[in-house]
């Protein structure tokens, strides 16, 4: 009648994957520490990325070195004890400054030169910013608040019909997508890249090669079950996993931390799950590349995780990395989700970026489930 | 007591064989920190060189020209087009081929002659608004220098305020010099808690914590043997970050390298402690690596590398005080760049210490009542 094994009906086949994914969804039932990665983790995550963490300098410490307590000085001084940038305290020499600039009580010293008022008459006077360097980013970012409060003081000067040193050219911001510069727009979505890169590429490089290393990759093998099959069983529960996962990080993006969702949900969950794809096909090929439990968890810290966070664009510009580096976030696909993301949620459906990038994932998730399963043989060594 | 040390001696030498004895784990110990330093150290860096940037220029007029060529020469920007239409800006921005459009408007170079105050219009890409914000910050100063130009040509008189910086310990204000030191801290980090849990967790798994169980050693010098080789590999690793920092980098080093060692021996022995703890409450090397995971990216993320710790609410600002990676990026910065010596440091060891000393009994506690 059917010349075809039992074995290799179709409907076996089904069997066979489904009975796999029960057998892995109850190891990851009874193992809390997969749910912990797959669930508390993007929770902590979200928490620490929403509330936690903001580029937003406010109330800078910072002590106004007052050498000439004439009213020009306390004018200016008065606009940075007023601005909500800056929490100051007045000083009046400079070794005392110092000090708290030693044990970083302090950010930044604002100093008046005892000539201060002199000066002013004389149309040549200068603050003087003194920044605690070490954090760079920060000192320019409080660097960029100063001037901006000496700017309103002219302004103020300039309306009274004084002189003042604003301009002729004037410059007027504006900035797109992010009208507030608000920094959850961009690190919400970088959280997105960094929890699907951790759910597909750390778990599953660990569950595959658990499973080499204790040897019951071997009594499967024994069975009638195809190696696709064994992958499949693989990659079905992981990625229900990543599903909600991702599903936790869009619901608070949107209802906890409001950032707008500008491009279509449709393309948004597509891409997302195109991207679990490239991780747990990154994470499949780690593990039956090396077999080993201590070196995949390495490798999948080492190529997945830290570069997705340090690589991918999100929060460091790619375009002022050194030409190297910029070859090597070519390679990595968190890279393309990012920019992705970035662009879904605050510029909108922008197919010219949508499309390349969607393309590339593609063809990186066919390329690491292909070496998955080129290094998973039903052979031992 | 003799007897004791030479069994912990003898138990960090077959700990040190096992780690170093397969040429893949020696590669993937030493190899990671150096390159995760070398790509890093260049990656990470707020500072921008290499902003596109496309011109709406509606005046066409020396002026503009002369403004025009002032952000060119700057060495930043990169002009990748010039546009015609306004309608032209959106498509540029929202391909993301210019993170900023430069408008001038058809008024700029007369309202420049009579003396008017005119404005030019900067509109960036906020996708990522830290690098937008940046990217004007830069734009402004070189419209500052500009200004300051016009001003001197027509002989008015100097501005009534002028700001002037100075910046103390990182005098041209390089992200580098901050991010490196504080990867000293991360990368160590980073490997000696999954070394140590790691090594534990392997035992229990391959059951040959059964073995050594049965052999005369005590828990705790048990545990002593799993803790001194992650702390000398720890340390070798801070070292060749330190390198790289020194060497590659040439971030100056402003400190004593005593004071140093002396604080990074103390951070290891708070993380290693960790690594037990982690290891003793996981039965399997799955588990030791997931848990490690939970704790280290709250870790990393809180620590002040990444986002200043002063710009957190206050309720993650005292969450960061159980964080010993803050503490050990601040020593080592202060350390590196400001040559701060242990008196000024107290306040980032004692932490430490506590740490260590809490989260090492602990764990020699877990192991003995795991055991006996």
């Amino acid at each position: 009648m059917n010349s075809q094994p039992t074995y290799d009906r179709p409907m076996a086949k089904l069997r066979r994957i489904w009975a796999l994914v029960r057998k892995e969804s109850l190891q990851m039932q009874r193992d809390p520490s997969t749910l912990l990665i797959g669930i508390l983790l993007p929770v902590v995550l979200i928490l620490i990325f929403g509330y936690g963490l903001s580029l937003d300098v406010k109330n800078v410490p910072c002590v106004i070195l007052l050498e000439d307590p004439s009213p020009e000085a306390m004018e200016v001084a008065a606009g940075f004890e007023l601005s909500p940038y800056f929490k100051t305290y007045i000083v009046t020499d400079m070794p005392q400054a110092k000090a708290m600039m030693l044990n970083r009580t302090i950010d930044a010293i604002i100093r008046f030169r005892p000539d201060f008022a002199r000066n002013v008459a004389l149309g040549n006077a200068k603050v003087e910013v003194i920044l605690h360097g070490s954090d760079a980013n920060y000192a320019r970012i409080i660097q960029g608040y100063a001037e901006g409060v000496i700017n309103q003081w002219q302004v103020r000067r300039m309306a009274a019909g004084k002189q003042a040193n604003l301009g002729p050219v004037i410059v007027q911001n504006r900035m797109w997508f992010n009208e507030n510069a608000n920094s959850h727009y961009f690190l919400v979505p970088g959280l997105i890249v960094i929890i699907m890169t951790l759910i597909g590429a750390l778990l599953t490089s660990l569950v595959m090669a658990r499973e080499w290393e204790r040897g019951t990759l071997e009594s499967l093998f024994a069975t009638p079950v195809r190696v696709e099959e064994i992958l499949l069983g693989k990659i079905i529960p992981y990625f229900a996993l990543g599903c909600i996962g991702l599903t936790l990080c869009i619901l608070s993006s949107s209802y906890m931390f409001n950032v707008p969702l500008r491009g279509s949900m449709l393309v948004l969950a597509g891409s997302s799950m195109l991207y679990l794809l490239v991780s747990l096909g990154m994470g499949l090929f780690i593990s039956s590349a090396t077999k080993n439990q201590f070196l995949a968890s390495q490798i999948a810290v080492i190529v997945s995780f830290l570069p997705a966070m340090m690589l991918s664009g999100f929060v460091f510009d790619i375009r002022s990395m050194p030409s190297f580096v910029r070859f090597i976030t070519h390679i990595l696909p968190a890279r393309y989700y990012d920019e992705l993301l970035q662009t879904l949620f605050l510029a909108g459906n922008v197919w010219s970026i949508i499309m390349p990038n969607v393309a590339i994932l593609a063809l990186m998730a066919f390329v690491f489930l292909l070496l998955a399963r080129i290094k998973t043989q039903k052979k031992l060594d | 007591m003799l007897d004791s040390l030479l069994r912990i001696i003898a138990l960090t030498i077959k700990e040190f064989l096992a780690v170093l004895k397969d040429p893949k784990s020696r590669i993937s110990l030493f190899a990671p920190p150096i390159i995760q330093c070398l790509i890093f150290g260049y990656a990470a860096s707020y500072d921008l060189n290499h902003v596109p940037y496309a011109v709406l220029d509606q005046d066409h007029s020396r002026a503009s020209r002369m403004l025009l060529a002032k952000l060119d020469g700057s060495g930043v920007f990169e002009r990748v087009a010039d546009l015609n239409r306004a309608s032209d800006i959106k498509p540029w921005i929202d391909d993301a081929r210019a993170l900023l459009v430069i408008q001038i408007g058809q008024n700029f170079e007369r309202e420049l002659m009579n003396g008017q105050t005119t404005t030019v219009q900067l509109i960036a890409d906020g996708r990522n608004s830290n690098t937008a914000a940046t990217a004007s910050g830069y734009v402004s100063s070189v419209v500052a220098a500009f200004n300051a130009e016009i001003r001197a040509s027509k002989g008015e008189p100097r501005a009534a305020v002028t700001v002037v910086n100075r910046v103390w310990y990182n005098p041209n204000l390089e992200s580098r010099w901050f991010m490196v030191p504080g990867m000293i801290a991360t990368l160590t980090m980073l490997q000696t808690l999954l070394l140590t849990s790691m090594s534990v967790a392997r035992e229990y798994e391959q059951g040959t914590f059964d073995q050594l169980l049965v052999t005369p050693f005590h828990p705790s010098e048990i545990m002593a043997g799993k803790a001194i080789p992650s702390w000398i590999i720890g340390m070798i690793q801070a070292t060749l970050v330190l390198i790289v920092a020194q060497f590659w980098f040439r971030i100056p080093f402003a400190g004593s390298f005593l004071t140093l060692y002396a604080c990074l021996g103390m951070y290891l022995m708070a993380t290693i402690g960790i690594g037990l703890l982690v290891s003793s409450i996981s039965a399997t090397m799955q588990q030791a690596m997931l848990y490690n995971f939970v704790i280290v990216m709250p870790f990393i993320l809180l620590s002040g590398l990444m986002t200043p710790i002063s710009t957190m609410p206050p309720f993650f600002q005292t969450l960061t005080l159980a964080n010993p990676l803050r503490y050990a990026i601040h020593f080592v910065q202060r350390i590196y760049l400001e040559n701060a010596g242990l008196d000024l440091l107290i306040s980032d060891l004692w932490p430490l210490l506590l740490m260590g000393v809490s989260t090492l009994s602990l764990a020699s506690w877990m192991f003995r009542h795991r055991f006996t």
